[in-house]
C-alpha cells in the first residue's frame, strides 16, 4: 500500500482505472491535482489543455463518442466549473458517459461565498446521472471507481465530482487503496428478459403487412449495429434512424430509409405514418422525431426496446415493452427466430417494399439551378464521394447539421458526432479534436457554420498546440441560417437579428492561428478545392475552408408544425 | 387525483435535494411532504403527497427510481397502511360553558390539554386524517381557534 497525497490520488486512479486523456483548464482550486502530474511524473495519462472549459467538456465528449469509452473532464472551482455546465448538458441530453472533476474551495470556506466559490453540484444537479461531494482523501478511488462504472453503465450519462481543495493538499500523505466491496450492483437490477415477449414480439414482426425498424442512439450506446443488420436482413424490414444514430446501419443499404423526424426523408417519415408495427430500439420519442404525438402513426403498434425504463411510454404509449440492453435483447430475438425457424414469408410485405420504393424514389427537392452559386446540398454530397462515407464528421448546430445528416450516407457507427438532444452551438470545433486524438491517423472533419464556429473558434489555437490536423469546412451563408429559415416560415420573412454583419475574414483569422485558410466560392471548383484540402490535411495541416454558399437556401423536407409525421413541405 | 409515495432514501447530503429537485425541474407537483431518518440513520423515509394522472405517476415512479440515491419508491394503497396525524390547536377560554363543550370534544376523541397559561388552552388530538378534519370543524364551530397546526402524516 502506497502513501499518496489526495491530488496524487486522483490521478493514480486514472491511471490504475486506465483513463488515456484528460482534457482540463488549470485553476486555483485544482493546481494540487496540477502538480501532482508532475510529482507523479505521469507518463501514462495525455493531458489536453483547452482554450475554454465549455470546449474541454465537448472535447472529452466528442472523444467519448468517438470511442465508446468514458471522456475526463478536470476544471476549477468557480467560473472553471460554471463554464463547464453547457458541454455537461450536452451530453445529458444524449446520454454520453463523462466524469467531470471540479475543483471547490476548501472545506471550511464552502458557503461563506469565498473567491471563486460556486455550488456546482447544486447547479449541476438537473443535468447529471449523478454527482459527488469527496469530503474525505482516502474516498478518492472508491469514488472514482464508482462514478466511471455509473457513468458507463444502464443508460450513460456525465458525473460530477467536486473536490474541496484541502482534501487535495499534496503534503499530506495517505492510504491509497481501492476497497474490494462493490456495491454499485444495486443500482442495476435488472429484471430477466422475459421469453413470452420476445415470442410474442418476434411473432407481430413476422404478422405485420407494414412493419418499420425505429432506432436510436441506443444503438450505438450498446454497440448492437451488428445484430441490428441482421434482424432487419432477416425480416426485410426498412430501417429508420434518428439524427443519433446515422451510422447504426449502412448509409447505402437499400432497406435504409435514412433519417426521421422533423428534417427526416420523405420517405422516413412516410413509411413510418403509414406503418403498422414499429419496432423502436433505444430510442426516445423525443419531439423532433413524432411531431404532434395526437396524430403520431395512427395505425401502428408500438414495440418499445430500451435500457431506461423512463423513456417507455415518456411521450408515446408502448403496446409492448422490454427494458434492457438493447444487444442482449437482440441476441435473444435473433437466437429463438434461429432455434424455433420461423416461417419468414418475404413476399408478404412485398406491397409495403412497392410503396416505400415509391416514396424512395419520389423527387420532392429540387434544387433551383444556379450558375456559380455553391449550394450547400452539392458540397456534402461531393464530399461523400471524395471520402466514400469513411470520414469522422463533427457537426455543430444549424442547417449545415441537417445538410450533413441527410446528404452524407454514413456507413460506419460512431462517425457521425453532433449535438442532438440539446443543439449546442459550438460543439462542432472541440469535438472534432477530441475525435482526432483518439484516431490520429483516420480523416476528421468538422462541419460547421458561420455562428457555430465563431462559439469556439479559439480552439483552433489547442489544434496549434496539439497538432491536430482536421478539415474544417464552413458553410458560411452571412446568417444564422436556421433561425432565418424560420422566420421565413412562420415570422414573414421578418429577419430580426439572425444576420452576421462583421464576420471575420476566416482564412485571415486562421492563418493567424498558423493554419491554412482556403476560401471557396464559386461551384466549379468545389471538387479540387475539396480535393487539394484533403491532401493538405492528409500531409499534416489543418485546413480551414471558408465555403461562401447560397445564403437564401432552406433545408427541406420540413414537418409542418403540429402536423403528423406524414405532413411536410419542400420547398418556399 | 392524490396519490402518496413513500420513498426509502440514501441519508446523504443533497440526497432530499435531488428528490425535490426532480419534482420541480419535471414540473410534478409536491402538495405534502414528510422527511424522517430512520432509526439507523443510514436511510430515510419519504412520504411525498402528489397529484397527477396514471401517466405522469408512473412516469414519477420511474424517475425517482432512476436516482441513484434512492432504494425503493412504493406507492402508498390507503388500506395497506396505517396513518395518522397530530392536530395542536390553541384556544382561549374564557368561561365554563365553552370549557364544557371542549372537555366533551376531548373525551369523545381522546384528546388532552398539554399546556394552560392565562386561560389559553393548547390541546392536542392525534388520529387519522379524516377524523382530524372532522374534528377541527367541530371545535371551529364552537370556539375561536387562535393558532392551530397539524403535524405530517405518518404511515407504518
Amino acid at each position: 500500500m502506497i502513501l499518496l497525497s489526495g491530488a496524487e490520488m486522483v490521478i493514480q486512479s486514472l491511471i490504475d482505472l486506465k483513463i488515456q486523456k484528460i482534457f482540463g483548464y488549470p485553476g486555483g482550486a485544482i493546481l494540487d491535482i496540477y502538480d501532482a502530474f508532475k510529482t507523479l511524473q505521469c507518463k501514462k495519462i495525455q493531458h489536453i489543455l483547452v482554450r475554454h472549459e465549455q470546449a474541454a467538456v465537448h472535447m472529452a465528449d466528442g472523444y467519448a463518442r468517438a470511442t465508446g469509452k468514458i471522456g475526463v473532464v478536470l476544471v476549477t472551482s468557480g467560473p472553471g466549473a460554471t463554464n463547464s455546465i453547457t458541454g455537461i448538458a450536452t451530453a445529458y441530453m444524449d446520454s454520453i458517459p463523462l466524469l467531470i472533476i471540479s475543483g471547490q474551495v476548501a472545506s471550511n470556506l464552502i458557503g461563506s461565498d469565498a473567491f471563486q466559490e460556486c455550488d456546482m453540484i447544486g447547479i449541476s444537479r438537473p443535468i447529471v446521472k449523478h454527482s459527488f461531494l469527496i469530503k474525505k482523501t482516502i474516498d478518492i478511488p472508491n469514488i472514482l471507481k464508482k462514478s466511471i462504472l455509473l457513468a458507463t453503465t444502464g443508460r450513460p450519462g456525465p458525473i460530477v465530482i467536486d473536490l474541496p481543495k484541502d482534501i487535495l493538499n499534496q503534503k499530506i500523505k495517505k492510504k491509497y487503496y481501492f476497497s474490494k466491496k462493490n456495491d454499485i450492483k444495486k443500482y442495476f437490477y435488472l429484471k430477466k428478459i422475459s421469453y413470452t415477449k420476445i415470442k410474442n414480439i418476434i411473432k407481430i414482426l413476422i404478422k405485420a403487412k407494414k412493419p418499420i425498424i425505429y432506432a436510436g442512439g441506443g444503438i450505438i450506446h450498446s454497440n448492437s449495429y451488428k445484430e441490428l443488420y441482421k434482424l432487419a436482413t432477416i425480416l426485410n424490414i426498412p430501417v429508420t434512424l434518428t439524427l443519433m444514430s446515422l451510422g447504426a446501419f449502412p448509409g447505402n443499404h437499400p432497406q435504409n430509409l435514412s433519417m426521421i423526424g422533423m428534417h427526416g426523408t420523405y420517405s422516413a417519415n412516410m413509411a413510418m405514418h403509414n406503418s403498422d408495427v414499429i419496432l423502436a430500439i433505444g430510442t426516445r420519442f423525443d419531439d423532433r422525431t413524432t411531431n404532434n404525438i395526437e396524430k403520431y402513426c395512427p395505425y401502428a403498434k408500438i414495440i418499445h426496446i430500451d435500457i431506461d425504463p423512463t423513456s417507455i411510454s415518456k411521450t408515446i404509449h408502448a403496446d409492448i415493452h422490454i427494458i434492457g440492453d438493447a444487444k442482449k435483447i437482440l441476441k435473444k430475438i435473433l437466437k429463438i427466430i434461429y432455434l424455433k425457424k420461423y416461417h419468414i414469408d418475404k413476399k408478404k410485405i412485398k406491397k409495403w417494399w412497392k410503396s416505400i420504393n415509391t416514396w424512395k424514389n419520389k423527387k420532392n427537392i429540387i434544387l433551383s439551378k444556379s450558375e456559380n452559386i455553391i449550394k450547400p446540398q452539392k458540397i456534402i454530397k461531393e464530399l461523400y464521394l471524395l471520402t466514400k462515407g469513411k470520414a469522422y464528421i463533427a457537426s455543430d448546430v444549424g442547417q449545415h447539421q441537417m445538410f450533413t445528416a441527410l446528404y452524407y450516407k454514413f456507413h460506419k457507427p460512431r462517425h457521425w458526432i453532433n449535438s442532438g438532444g440539446l443543439g449546442t452551438m459550438g460543439f462542432g470545433l472541440p469535438a472534432a479534436l477530441g475525435i482526432k486524438l483518439a484516431f490520429p491517423e483516420h480523416l476528421v472533419i468538422c462541419i460547421t457554420g458561420d455562428g457555430s464556429i465563431q462559439m469556439n473558434i479559439q480552439e483552433l489555437s489547442t489544434a496549434k498546440q496539439y497538432n491536430l490536423p482536421i478539415l474544417i469546412i464552413n458553410l458560411n451563408n452571412q446568417s444564422l441560417g436556421m433561425v432565418k429559415q424560420w422566420q421565413d416560415l412562420i415570422y414573414n420573412g421578418r429577419h430580426s437579428h439572425s444576420y452576421m454583419k462583421s464576420l471575420p475574414n476566416f482564412i485571415k483569422l486562421s492563418q493567424s492561428y498558423g493554419h491554412i485558410g482556403i476560401l471557396l466560392k464559386k461551384k466549379k471548383d468545389i471538387q479540387n478545392t475539396l480535393k487539394k484540402s484533403l491532401e493538405i490535411v492528409k500531409k499534416g495541416s489543418l485546413v480551414f475552408l471558408d465555403v461562401h454558399i447560397d445564403p437564401l437556401e432552406h433545408i427541406y423536407p420540413m414537418q409542418i408544425k403540429n402536423g403528423g409525421m406524414n405532413d411536410m413541405i419542400f420547398c418556399k | 387525483m392524490q396519490h402518496v409515495l413513500l420513498i426509502i432514501l440514501e441519508n446523504e447530503a443533497g440526497a432530499l435535494s435531488r428528490v425535490i429537485g426532480l419534482f420541480s425541474q419535471r414540473g410534478y407537483n409536491i402538495e405534502k411532504l414528510t422527511v424522517i431518518p430512520t432509526h439507523t440513520k443510514l436511510l430515510s423515509n419519504i412520504t411525498i403527497y402528489t397529484s397527477g394522472n396514471l401517466n405522469i405517476i408512473q412516469q414519477i415512479k420511474k424517475q425517482l427510481k432512476k436516482l441513484i440515491n434512492v432504494i425503493k419508491v412504493t406507492q402508498i394503497k390507503y388500506s395497506d397502511y396505517i396513518k395518522q396525524e397530530i392536530l395542536l390547536i390553541k384556544i382561549l377560554i374564557k368561561n365554563e360553558i365553552i370549557k364544557k363543550k371542549i372537555t366533551k370534544i376531548l373525551n369523545k376523541y381522546n384528546g388532552e390539554i398539554i399546556h394552560i397559561r392565562n386561560n389559553i388552552y393548547i390541546i392536542k388530538f392525534s388520529d387519522t386524517i379524516s377524523k382530524i378534519q372532522k374534528i377541527f370543524y367541530k371545535i371551529k364551530k364552537k370556539i375561536k381557534i387562535l393558532k392551530y397546526i397539524n403535524s405530517a402524516i405518518f404511515e407504518i
